[in-house]
């Protein structure tokens, strides 16, 4: 009998375990973990294999956006009306099709073809790439991505991951690529059919700091050659495009890696939430990436990189933090007992107001911090301060919301059970989108 | 979207943090210790902001011109007599709350008198001092439930009870005296009343001894047939139930984001000042993961989180104020974070610095003091809590109680 997919695929274990590459990186743990979560899934294969990109119009020198010129010296909390347009689209989008999907994709892991192609209609891709490669953008609009990740995640943040990670790499690229990275990727995302694409970052171990990676990138002649595990990367299995992190000799970089490249494999590591954006850890063994590949210039900043991420995780976490509000404020005056509205109590009441408070706070330094990146000002410490305020008081309303429901909140019946696994993903996760 | 300070407001802010360094800093252990002595060296400070506000209202701070009556309406952006009054504020109270509020001309019934005095009382009151009545001996913050009576005799009202808590309410030259017309009735009876001092009828009990803010007297004021001309009612003297509160009330929507500031301000004192006595130990750079930081710095960066989020929150209040959009929730919102983080990050700032934070050498457990009253008055913590979770739920004082 010939051998099939699982039995190449058993071979190609039975290679990777006499390794000795893996006890110097001291990978062997890992992977043998690994091993054996493909193995029992019937081994997903090699990451989605390469579309062609084909590249658009050849670009002497990078595309840059400028800041947007609607801002003026004084504080100002209103939106433009292009973006209150589309806010209300993402709204209605998020209301018709993503909360009702949103159990269903949860269950099944995946946010489906349909609801992609929807999502694709609201045409949010061509905000992420220069008019002159074929999108519509015309100036930076980190704020209207961090408002339409919010109203996303109103909807349902797996499905909002889904949506948005192939729109981060879009928007990294028209950031930080090189002008033949850009002339190279960019045009497709603008197209009809644009491809899947996700960021990954994070790398499975405890107190991950994205400044210190263990994923290497070395330098061989014209390539690097990258080893290492990222962990929770949403589209992992099925991106045609990723952006991946790496230490390179010269610090943290990050490499433009078409799917399908030789030694890059999505594993299979399910998570507490966010299940719908169908993340997966990547496994990086000898993977090797033309020089050319790393993305940017002189102007890449890593620390931005990350930071740009964080903040869309903040803006997700602020959206399914206001559904979680507006879903417990009818059900505690409609829930009654000892003969009354629960919301007539202040225990209950408090709660409530406290995740009012709390939700105003992520969002006000969530904005803050966008806003300054949006002028090009340094935001490290906003984003900073933003994360470390959002995931602790996210994490409290993802509590609270099921606190509320009681045993109600603890069962599939009521969707706070899932935006309590959910709104965990903002302590931990890094990587996978970008404002 | 822009979330930045502008620059019209930078000079206020810097001529009262230069106030805040150079005069109340100090001075400030000397008030705090002669608790009820008047603070001299603020009268010349008082005529200098006397100075920032008879000119342009728009970028002038303090109280007399809060409120959202005074700047035109032309549909453009306005940063302004709120946002800046709220930054002078935090300034300010970065040197010291007590001076604060204990400021000649800058009381709070100056800024119920800019909320809602009719062009009249504005010009007749002009220049006064004006301290706030509202608490009374058997109502705190149930601000309903008010006994001092107000009856109409001809072209006066006749006030009779006891007001306690009146900041500044010796040294100010008026008192803004809330009172019912009929205490059948409730809330929409309430109306406030200016009274100067000098009025028959007006005698000062008793000046407080308190925990902190000892800079800033705290006067119990009885009124016995104390007649008050009828042009000194503040708002529409007709009772209308259908209003019911809301002319007396709409003044917390000015003061809640200012007290607010106050506690941003002496929350920045104590933090920065921990920040430079632990700084030969810390490294603090926003680099780290806060998780992955010593529990200390993990700290700092948390409180420093929560303060900066009720910066915001009290500027996007004074924000909504100067834009004549309606903000009593968001000013509450403003009050409820700043007054517990304020509160909260004093005393930690106190602890963290040993025997240091709790000794007078230091200001930090001045501030640890100073700072709990921020969380009470212009309405507690639970106040502002009942407040935003009733207008949330849209349930009424009677169904939240």
């Amino acid at each position: 009998m010939a051998k099939d997919a699982v039995g190449y695929a058993l071979s190609t274990l039975n290679r990777m375990a006499s390794s000795e590459l893996l006890d110097k990186l001291g990978l062997r743990k890992l992977v043998e973990r690994m091993a054996y979560t493909l193995t029992r899934t019937g081994f997903q294969v090699i990451t989605t294999s390469a579309r062609t990109f084909k590249g658009g119009p050849r670009l002497d020198k990078p595309e840059r956006l400028n800041k947007p010129g609607h801002t003026t010296d004084l504080f100002d909390l209103n939106i433009t009306d292009e973006q209150q347009m589309i806010r209300d689209s993402v709204r209605a989008f998020a209301t018709d099709v993503l909360r009702p999907g949103a159990e269903h994709a949860d269950e099944n892991a995946t946010t489906s073809d349909e609801t992609i192609a929807a999502a694709l209609e609201l045409g949010l891709n061509f905000f992420a790439v220069p008019e002159s490669l074929g999108g519509a953008a015309s100036e930076r609009s980190p704020v209207t991505t961090m408002l339409l990740a919010e109203d996303l995640a109103w909807g349902d943040m797996g499905q909002a991951i889904a949506i948005l990670a192939p729109m981060g790499v879009a928007n990294a690229l028209t950031q930080w690529g090189t002008a033949e990275q850009q002339s190279r990727y960019l045009p497709a995302f603008a197209s009809e059919n644009p491809p899947k694409a996700t960021i990954a970052l994070a790398e499975p171990r405890p107190l991950f700091d994205p400044l210190q990676l263990q994923t290497l990138a070395e330098r061989d002649g014209d390539s690097y050659v990258l080893n290492g595990v990222k962990s929770l990367v949403p589209l992992a299995g099925e991106a045609e495009l990723f952006l991946i992190a790496a230490q390179a000799d010269d610090g943290p970089a990050v490499f433009i890696v078409e799917g399908g490249a030789e030694g890059l494999r999505a594993g299979d590591d399910p998570s507490m939430g966010i299940r719908a954006c169908a993340q997966r850890p990547l496994q990086l063994e000898n993977v090797r990436v033309p020089a050319s590949q790393r993305l940017g210039t002189d102007d890449f900043d890593y620390r931005a990189f990350v930071d740009l991420g964080t903040l869309a995780w903040c803006a997700l976490a602020i959206g399914t933090s206001q559904a979680v509000l507006d879903y417990v404020i009818p059900y505690c005056n409609e829930r009654k007992a000892f003969g009354e509205p629960i919301s007539h109590r202040q225990a209950v009441a408090f709660m409530i107001a406290d995740m009012a408070i709390e939700l105003d706070a992520m969002r006000m330094l969530t904005w803050r911090a966008v806003c300054r990146a949006e002028q090009g000002k340094p935001f490290r410490r906003e984003a900073h301060l933003a994360r470390t305020l959002c995931k602790e008081k996210a994490m409290q309303i993802g509590t609270d919301g099921v606190q509320l429901l009681g045993g109600h909140g603890f069962t599939k019946e009521y969707p706070v059970e899932r935006w309590y696994r959910d709104l965990r993903a903002i302590g931990v996760a890094f990587g996978g989108l970008h404002l | 979207m822009n979330i930045e300070i502008p620059k019209k407001i930078r000079p206020i802010i810097n001529n009262a943090h230069q106030v805040a360094l150079s005069v109340f800093r100090p001075i400030s252990r000397k008030y705090d210790r002669a608790e009820h002595e008047a603070p001299k060296e603020l009268e010349m400070l008082a005529s200098v902001l006397d100075g920032f506000n008879e000119g342009d209202p728009e970028s002038s701070a303090g109280a007399t011109r809060t409120g959202k009556g005074r700047i035109s309406n032309d549909g453009t952006v306005k940063n302004g007599a709120n946002m800046s009054t709220c930054l002078g504020a935090m300034e300010l109270c970065y040197g010291d709350t007590g001076f604060l509020l204990a400021m000649p001309r800058q009381g709070l019934g100056n800024a119920a008198i800019a909320a809602v005095a009719n062009d009249e009382q504005l010009k007749r009151f002009d220049g006064k001092w004006a301290a706030m009545a509202i608490t009374e001996p058997g109502c705190g913050s149930d601000s309903a439930a008010i006994r001092t009576t107000a009856r109409k005799d001809g072209d006066h009202y006749v006030l009779n009870g006891e007001k306690i808590f009146v900041t500044s309410g010796e040294r100010a030259d008026c008192v803004v005296v809330w009172a019912t017309l009929d205490p059948a009735i409730g809330r929409a009876a309430i109306k406030s009343f200016v009274v100067e001092w000098g009025t028959p009828g007006m005698e000062l009990g008793r000046l407080e001894k308190k925990l902190g803010i000892k800079a800033s007297d705290t006067a119990a004021i009885n009124f016995v047939d104390c007649r008050v001309p009828a042009e000194n009612l503040l708002g529409n003297p007709e009772i209308d139930v259908k209003k019911g509160f809301g002319g007396v009330m709409e003044t917390f929507d000015n003061t809640r984001p200012l007290v607010a500031s106050m506690a941003i301000g002496v929350a920045r004192a104590s933090l920065e000042r921990l920040r430079e006595l632990l700084a030969e130990q810390i490294e603090y750079n926003y680099d780290k993961p806060v998780d992955n930081c010593s529990a200390v710095e993990a700290e700092l960066y948390r409180m420093e989180a929560e303060w900066e989020a009720a910066y915001w929150l009290a500027i996007r209040a004074a924000w909504m104020a100067d834009n004549k959009q309606s903000n009593s929730l968001e000013a509450s919102i403003s009050k409820a974070k700043a007054g517990r983080v304020g509160n909260a990050i004093t005393l930690r700032c106190a602890e963290l610095a040993g025997t240091l934070g709790y000794t007078e050498d230091e200001l930090l457990e001045k501030w640890a003091r100073d700072s709990k009253i921020l969380d009470i008055f212009e309405g507690t913590q639970q106040i502002q809590q009942l407040i935003i979770a009733r207008r949330l739920l849209g349930l009424s004082s009677s169904e939240l109680k």
